[in-house]
Parts: structure tokens; C-alpha cells; sequence
């Protein structure tokens, strides 16, 4: 489905609001991942309101498309974006990571059904995705598997026997999107075990790769386009982020992985927040 | 004379007994499984012919899903396939499935609850000349520790084709353990089988053995053997260890007031552990375990490695005569 302008701008102004989200909720529960949720904000902005097949009131409608999220700790953002499409109640994200809330740390099914799976042992929605997509070409279903990964999972070893299942079963319903932020909890990708040449792996793993610039939204959208139209092998969009993006104080800075923003911290991220808006708002006129 | 359930093989004690692989079981039963249920899939880590779900797969190619040598992967898709709406059964040895991918059944698979059944071939020391690396001794302990699963362990071919049946019927995650060699054919087609409900397969009155698997064989000809001596063992076949069945345990040693748990597995946290957690709560008695004493197998014949670590019918005999002491 194409993308007009008009809503390409509409999702950067909604992305910006779910970064604002993910900074309040963090904040209230005192801990939690920043860096992360902040980079994926416009890849499940563009997932949740223009690209998957859906229905936010009916979240167990059988031809829905199946979001994984395989890299449970950046859950906030999943989180946000599901509460402004109408999941549940924006307010809800306040609970986050308090005790009772449908909003578990990681993600966790039999909290909230609508997250289609519990993760957060990292590679484990990898296998999770591939075999709902297998389950999908055996009924012959329309619906798609939308995987999302971070880098830093590509070192566990099961991500790869997934990678490789996949690609020798050509399953070509099956999409991964994957985070390159080039940051996990100890320092950068590259120094702490090296992805690269990180395309050319699952080229020879037999997947369609496209790499895009993971904050334009119309990439992220003409990406999941042309994996649809790819007929013998699944597609990975390798989404190149800036980690923490949108608060300058922590994009590009590993130290924001795990760890939340306190009280004046917040602040001065919900400042820079409003700047990009502002930002988003005059390049557009 | 007291004696043994009359639904068990009349042959039993013979000197040639029928003797099957419990893993014919299962392939069998699935066979029957894949015509009754198109939503039964059947997955393998390059182990089809070994774990018997080659026939299934011949039969039901598009049902049958070759993983290749990677069980975390194979653990996963399996709770992919569940949460789609399929029931998957993964099929390879215990030691690689439940054993190298615990991670994956506890998050994926339990914590997901999701409908896969975990099949452990090749389970207990009578794997035998493979050696200690393939010879599973605590896969009961890892899966039964997990909420949600349920955990099976049945004692003869008859029985592992019942187990079969009812992991598809009961919904949710299910673990069952087979064993590699010819194993004495104890049950026929009309035997009670049921999920939660352990069978009492000879009364007694003095010793409950709580016995599970194949070694359900070696307890009853020790039973026969000690009851020439005078003891009165009542024998219990209890395949299902997780839900235990309280009811029919607890009436047994209520009035034996004496037990010995009976396994083809490390003694701790074992099905004998499951059983002395129960009766610490309720009915405090003498327990003796025979099983794997906090030790690795090695290569040998299966009766030999039995009776080297200590779990032959005279282990078990041994067993009840100590517990008696005690009691």
C-alpha cells in the first residue's frame, strides 16, 4: 500500500509522540531499556498504522497480520505505539513494570494476548516467527510474520538456525526487521563481537536484504512493500538507526541501553523531543 | 497369592516375554494420530529414523517439518506453529531436546503456554554403548520443574502409543520419555490409560513401589521374586509425575507405610523426588530411591550399565528390604 506525504508527515509527528511516551513511562518505572524503543519509534509507528493488517478491538482476528517482537526489552515502544492505535488505553502505559500490569517487563502473552508472544531470552521470537509463518504456508493463509530483531541477538547462535530454516524453506511471508543501532549493553556491536558484513550473511543464508535508513518512514514503508513482492525468499529490512534518537544526550551512546532516564533526565529528553517535533513540523512546510 | 492387574500381558513373567522399543510406540501412534488429527505436525533434528517419525513423514510430508541438527530452533518454530493453531510434537534425543534447549521450551513453549509436545527419545541409561553423553538422566527433573508442563513417562510400546494419543488430547505443553532398546511388553490395548492417573499394577501390603518407564518391568519381577520371602509389594506404574496423583499414591502408602521409587533417572529431583515432596506434606514415611546416584553413565549393555549403577530388579529388592528396616 503506498504512502502519501501527508501521512508520512501525520507518522513522524506520531512517532515523535510515542518517543514522548517512552520517556514518561520509563521514567515511572524507574527502570526499563532507552535506547532502543527510542530507535525503533518510527519502524513501529509505520508497522502499527499504515503496514500491518489489523484490528486494534478484534486483537485475535484470525487473517491478522502477526507482529513478533524478538527482542523483548525494547517493549516500551511496542507498547506505545499499541496504546495509540487503540489496544488499550493510553494511561495504561503508566503501569508499566508495576506489579499486575498487562505491561510486563518483557513482553509476556498471557498478560496482553494482543503481543502474539513472550520474549526477551534474546533469538528466541526469531524461531517463534519462522514457525508462524510455516504454520501460515501450510493453511495456505494471507497474513504475514513481521519479525522484529535487535543487532545484538544475531550473536546468539539461534537466531542463525532460524535465519537458516527460513531461508532454506523459502518462506517468503515471513519479514524481519532488524534494529542496526550498533549498540548493545556492553559497548559497541562492532567491538563486542562484530556483525559485519552483516547483509552479506543473510544473503548467503538465501534472504532478500534491504537496507534502509530506519527513521524515514517511507522507506521503512516501501521496504515491507517490496518484500511482499518477493516470491521465493523471505525478506530482511535492515533498518539503520541512531540508538536513543530524538534526545541528544543519549543518541549514540551505549551507555542508554538499559537504563532509564531519571526525573531531570526526562525533562531535558522531553525537551529535545519537542525540538525534533518542531523540527518534523517546519520541514514539512 | 496376590497378583497383578489382569489387564497386563498374561505372558509377563515368562522367560520370553514380547519385547518392543518403546519408541515404536510413539511412531506408531502418530501414524494413527496424523489420520485422526490434521493438525498434528511432527518435527525432527535430523533424527527421523531414530526417534521412528520417519513413517509419519513419508506418510504426512507437508505435516512433517525436517529441522536439521539445531533443537533451540526447532523448540521455537514448534511454539510458532502452536500459537498458530497446529500441534507440534519435536522429536529428538533427550539429552538435545529437552536437554540443550531448556531455554527455549521454558520462555516459548511454558511460559507462552503453548501446545507443543516435547518427545525425549533415548532417555535413561539403557541407551547403553552411546555412553554417558547421550544417555538422559535428567530430563524429568528440568521439564517437571516448569509450570504448565506435564510430564509422562511411559513403561512399555502399548503404553508410549497411549501416551501419544493423549499429549495431542490434552492442550498445553507435554513432555514424555522413551527408551531406546526392546523393553518388555507389561500392558496390552486394554489397559487403563490416563494422563494424572497412576495404575496399580500389582497389590501389595507391605511396600508401595512408585515405580515409572520400563524399569515398571524390573519392579514387578521384583516383587514376584520377594514375594517367595514373605513380602507383600503392591506396585505402582506411575507414568504421570507431573500432575502427580496424589490419590492413588497417597491410599497405597497409607497403607503400606513404606515406599521405594523406582526411576531410570538421577534420583535427585527425579519422579522419585516428586513423589517424596508429596508424601513430606502429607504422609511422612521410610522412602529408599533407586535411580541414578549423582553420577554419569558410560558406554556398556543396557544390563549391564542397570545393574552396574545400581537399578536391576536386584537394586530394587535391596531397596524394599532397607526400607523395611526402616519402617
Amino acid at each position: 500500500m503506498i504512502i502519501h506525504d501527508q501521512k508520512v508527515r501525520r507518522l513522524e509527528k506520531l512517532a515523535n509522540s510515542i518517543r514522548r511516551d517512552i520517556i514518561a513511562m520509563l521514567v515511572k518505572a524507574g527502570s526499563g531499556h532507552s535506547a532502543g524503543p527510542l530507535d525503533m519509534a518510527d519502524v513501529f509507528t509505520a508497522l502499527y498504522f499504515h503496514i500491518l493488517h489489523h484490528r486494534p478491538k478484534q486483537p485475535q482476528l484470525e487473517g491478522r497480520d502477526r507482529l513478533v517482537l524478538s527482542c523483548g526489552h525494547i517493549c516500551p515502544v511496542r507498547y506505545a505505539a499499541m496504546a495509540r492505535a487503540g489496544y488499550f488505553p493510553l494511561k495504561t502505559l503508566s503501569t508499566l513494570r508495576k506489579l499486575g500490569s498487562p505491561l510486563q517487563g518483557h513482553p509476556e502473552l498471557h498478560k496482553l494476548r494482543a503481543v502474539e508472544n513472550t520474549s526477551g531470552p534474546l533469538a528466541q521470537g526469531t524461531s517463534v516467527a519462522v514457525g508462524m509463518a510455516l504454520a501460515g504456508k501450510m493453511d495456505n493463509k494471507k497474513w504475514r510474520v513481521y519479525g522484529v530483531l535487535s543487532d545484538g541477538e544475531h550473536q546468539e547462535g539461534q537466531t542463525w538456525e532460524a535465519v537458516m530454516f527460513a531461508g532454506n524453506k523459502g518462506l517468503n511471508n515471513l519479514t524481519f526487521l532488524v534494529d542496526r543501532n550498533n549498540i548493545q549493553i556492553d559497548g559497541m556491536t562492532e567491538e563486542v563481537m562484530p556483525l559485519e558484513p552483516f547483509a552479506d550473511k543473510y544473503r548467503a543464508f538465501n534472504w532478500h536484504v534491504i537496507e534502509i535508513d530506519g527513521h524515514n518512514i517511507r522507506e521503512i514503508v516501501d521496504a515491507c512493500e517490496q518484500a511482499k513482492r518477493i516470491y521465493e525468499k523471505p525478506t530482511v529490512i535492515i533498518c539503520h538507526t541512531i540508538p536513543g534518537r530524538g534526545v541528544e544526550f543519549m543518541e549514540k551512546k551505549y551507555e542508554w541501553h538499559g537504563i532509564p532516564p531519571n526525573e531531570e533526565q526526562a525533562q531535558e529528553a522531553l525537551r529535545d523531543l519537542r525540538t525534533l517535533r518542531g523540527k518534523i513540523i517546519s520541514e514539512h512546510e | 497369592m496376590p497378583s497383578h492387574s489382569t489387564h497386563l500381558n498374561p505372558h509377563l513373567f515368562s522367560s520370553d516375554v514380547e519385547q518392543i522399543p518403546t519408541r515404536n510406540g510413539y511412531g506408531d501412534g502418530l501414524l494413527m494420530l496424523g489420520e485422526s488429527n490434521p493438525d498434528v505436525v511432527v518435527l525432527t533434528g535430523d533424527l527421523a529414523e531414530s526417534t521412528r517419525v520417519l513413517e509419519f513423514g513419508k506418510k504426512y510430508p507437508e505435516r512433517f517439518v525436517e529441522c536439521g541438527v539445531a533443537e533451540q530452533n526447532m523448540a521455537g518454530i514448534a511454539a510458532g506453529l502452536a500459537l498458530a493453531g497446529k500441534i507440534p510434537f519435536i522429536s529428538s534425543y533427550a539429552v538435545f531436546s529437552p536437554g540443550r534447549n531448556w531455554d527455549q521450551i521454558r520462555v516459548s513453549t511454558c511460559l507462552n503456554n503453548a501446545n507443543v509436545k516435547i518427545v525425549g527419545a533415548h532417555a535413561g541409561i539403557s541407551v547403553g554403548p552411546d555412553g554417558a553423553t547421550h544417555q538422559a538422566l535428567e530430563d524429568i527433573a528440568i521439564m517437571r520443574v516448569l509450570p504448565h508442563m506435564v510430564v509422562v513417562v511411559p513403561c512399555d510400546y502399548q503404553e508410549t502409543m497411549k501416551a501419544t494419543f493423549e499429549a495431542a488430547a490434552c492442550i498445553g505443553p507435554f513432555y514424555f520419555r522413551f527408551a531406546r532398546e526392546k523393553t518388555p511388553c507389561i500392558t496390552t490395548l486394554k489397559t487403563p490409560f490416563k494422563v494424572g492417573r497412576a495404575e496399580i499394577f500389582r497389590k501389595g501390603k507391605n511396600v508401595s513401589i512408585i515405580a515409572c518407564g520400563p524399569l515398571v518391568y524390573q519392579s514387578l519381577v521384583a516383587a514376584e521374586e520377594l514375594a517367595k520371602s514373605g513380602i507383600d509389594c503392591e506396585v505402582i506404574n506411575n507414568h504421570t509425575i507431573k500432575p502427580l496423583d496424589e490419590k492413588t499414591l497417597l491410599a497405597s502408602v497409607r497403607k503400606t507405610k513404606a515406599v521405594v521409587t523406582v526411576e531410570e533417572h538421577q534420583i535427585m529431583a527425579g519422579a522419585g523426588s516428586a513423589v517424596c515432596e508429596l508424601l513430606c506434606k502429607k504422609y511422612p514415611v521410610p522412602v529408599e530411591m533407586v535411580g541414578m546416584n549423582d553420577s554419569y553413565g558410560e558406554s556398556g549393555k543396557p544390563s549391564e550399565l542397570l545393574e552396574k549403577y545400581g537399578m536391576s530388579v536386584k537394586a530394587i529388592k535391596t531397596a524394599v528390604k532397607k526400607v523395611l528396616r526402616r519402617a
